[in-house]
């Protein structure tokens, strides 16, 4: 009984170790802290939307419509005179929202396809393999693009068509850990102790595919905005009034001769955006990935 | 003989696994158009339609057999050729994309080669020179290339080179003067003005596709030239080369001759793929371009809620995308000894 309170604070130091190392390592990498200060502005943008905002971005003023950036409209202000800077600050939290819909569905479909057909070999792996090879050929915006047009436009029915064309890569990653792992010592002591199938599976097999599912994540991320502020241009993503910011440019597209900042800014703030999640998943890439570690 | 079987043997893999990634292309567009819309004929005839209308489309699509059945009769008409009618252009949606297909495939085309004339040698040099400034200079080529939105990029190029530089010309794929100047042979402007000899339509082509085909080309560079990167580095670290350079080669050979020559035959399932990317990255830069391909069709039957259209198109670039696949895994294996396996 004395033993357990001695081994616990060792175990929180020994991790608390590990996370100092991987910290001083990240920090080493200087663009990876670009990326991961942009992803921070981001949050903080999206969270204090209501402080950082200087007009309420659904307010319509006809009189200031298609004017300049100037003092009072820091990007200048749309074609109903709403004020840009505060659409496309507004428009940080559509993008997260997208953004997360579409990880936390992908990402866990994609894990549970993966490790099982991993775990269980035969015709199980052979048939949900065989399903994701053909998402995987099938071209992904066209898909995406073609889904949405039947289910309607919309943030969730966009991100639905996203997940649909994102999970297969999780799939292939999660399957190939799995292979590594489904003999290995460790697990098989497991089975022989009598854990289910099930048990090994999500105890132990999983937590190991997190570091690299983490990564692509990451790098995904980059591919998900670009997706939807593509399907939101086209007209199928969010609907107006709301600021998403590939429908921002949709509606600049009309000005971009002569009131070129409607469409430019926020352009700009989708690229910012993705070459964070870029510059992120580029570094973590080069610290978790388990197979780039053991080649140095 | 058994080479012959084998090879016979590989056909057959080859073309079983491409049958099915099809059928699943198929099952796809079957239950995006039949099955995820709550009623498909409201869909395709819109809410204003007769009874009548209604109730003749309804049969059309066969809706009152079994779902197996209807996907049968999905399957054996696309086999034919037979895309359903489109309802904005009143045409058979196949016609339609006959039409427009050619124009994408030629603005595609001259994306990838500009990929590959550009990037192949950025991916060299930086795999060469690595972590030395080629590399630093790929390496922010690829981020930006991964991180802009392609069709916010064409605006502001529209709007920077052809508004306030004029150097080049702006949306569209000819001047209206010169449309249907030059006969439609081949479908791509530019070979049909060569084969008519128009110099004047030519050079209004070229400059109405530098924009667009420089924004592809500049997307499948950032594709190419990092995959070339890898692979190149992957040969460089090889022993052979080692070997070559013990022998005397230059530092030239080793690279041209050794490495690229390798790396060569990987190369060509990422150039495959980058095609099959542009194809359908055409979508958005169609758009933008008032390009007349399959991209800016599909985005316009979107718009009338044109299913048929709609799917038509994903379903023709979903199936050159595959084909493109396969044509890259089999000339892949026809160019690479190691994969046609030993013995046996």
């Amino acid at each position: 009984m004395t033993a357990t309170p001695a081994v616990a604070p060792d175990l929180r130091s020994a991790r608390l170790r590990e996370w100092r190392s991987f910290a001083r390592r990240f920090l080493r990498n200087p663009l990876g802290v670009i990326g991961l200060l942009i992803i921070v502005a981001l949050l903080l943008c999206a969270l204090f939307a209501p402080w950082l905002a200087t007009h309420n971005p659904y307010q319509t003023s006809l009189p200031d419509r298609l004017s300049a950036p100037s003092a009072a409209y820091w990007l200048g202000a749309d074609e109903l005179g709403r004020d840009i800077y505060s659409r496309i600050i507004y428009g940080s939290r559509l993008t997260l929202l997208i953004v997360a819909l579409v990880v936390v569905t992908s990402a866990p479909i994609g894990l549970i396809v993966g490790v099982v057909a991993g775990n269980y070999g035969g015709w199980i792996d052979r048939i949900f393999m065989r399903v994701t090879d053909v998402f995987l050929a099938i071209p992904k915006l066209l898909l995406a693009l073609a889904f949405v047009a039947a289910l309607g436009p919309g943030i969730v029915n966009a991100a639905l068509a996203i997940t649909l064309t994102a999970w297969p890569p999780y799939a292939r990653l999660a399957r190939a850990e799995t292979l590594l792992i489904r003999n290995a010592d460790y697990v098989n002591a497991v089975r022989l102790a009598g854990a289910s199938e099930w048990r090994i599976m999500v105890l132990h097999i999983v937590p190991m595919c997190m570091s690299s599912v983490i990564v692509r994540m990451t790098f995904d991320m980059a591919g998900i905005i670009l997706t939807a502020a593509g399907l939101g241009f086209i007209g199928l993503g969010a609907q107006p009034p709301l600021p998403e910011w590939g429908a921002m440019i949709s509606t600049g597209r009309k000005f971009i001769f002569d009131q070129w900042w409607i469409a430019t800014a926020p352009g700009f703030a989708i690229f910012i955006v993705s070459l964070g999640f870029n510059l992120l998943g580029d570094a973590l890439r080069d610290l978790l990935d388990p197979h780039l570690r053991q080649r140095r | 003989m058994t080479s012959l079987r084998q090879r016979l043997g590989g056909v057959a893999t080859f073309v079983s696994s491409t049958a099915v990634t099809l059928l699943g292309l198929a099952m796809l567009t079957f239950f995006i158009g039949r099955v995820v819309p709550i009623d498909p004929v409201l869909k395709i005839v819109g809410d204003k339609a007769s009874q009548e209308v209604y109730d003749r489309v309804f049969l059309e699509l066969g809706l009152d057999k079994p779902l197996v059945v209807q996907f049968w009769n999905y399957v054996t008409s696309l086999l034919r050729g037979d895309f359903g009618i489109s309802f904005s252009t009143a045409r058979p949606v196949w016609t339609d994309l006959l039409d427009f297909f050619p124009a994408t495939l030629e603005l595609a085309t001259i994306g990838v080669l500009i990929g590959i004339v550009l990037g192949v040698p950025m991916g060299v040099a930086a795999a060469y020179w690595r972590e030395k400034w080629p590399d630093h200079v790929l390496r922010v080529v690829g981020l930006v290339g991964y991180s802009v939105p392609i069709f916010w990029l064409g605006l502001v190029a529209l709007f920077v080179f052809y508004y306030k530089l004029n150097w080049v010309s702006g949306p569209g794929r000819v001047d209206v003067f010169f449309q249907g100047v030059v006969p439609n042979v081949t479908g791509a402007i530019l070979i049909d003005s060569l084969l008519a000899g128009d110099m004047q339509v030519f050079r209004n082509a070229v400059s109405h596709m530098t924009l667009p085909a420089l924004l592809l080309g500049y997307y499948s560079l950032a594709y190419i030239s990092r995959m070339t990167r890898s692979v190149m580095l992957e040969q460089l670290g090889q022993e052979y080369i080692l070997t070559a350079r013990l022998k005397g080669a230059s530092e030239f050979s080793v690279v041209m001759n050794h490495a690229l020559r390798n790396a060569g035959i990987q190369l060509i399932t990422v150039i495959a793929l980058s095609y099959g990317g542009l194809l359908e990255g055409s979508v958005l830069i169609e758009t933008i371009f008032s390009w007349p391909g399959i991209g800016n069709y599909i985005f316009s039957s979107l718009l009338a809620g044109d299913m048929n259209a709609v799917l038509g198109g994903t379903i023709l670039v979903g199936t050159v995308f595959v084909l493109l696949n396969t044509f890259s895994d089999v000339l892949y294996r026809v160019l690479d000894p190691r994969s046609r396996g030993f013995g046996a």
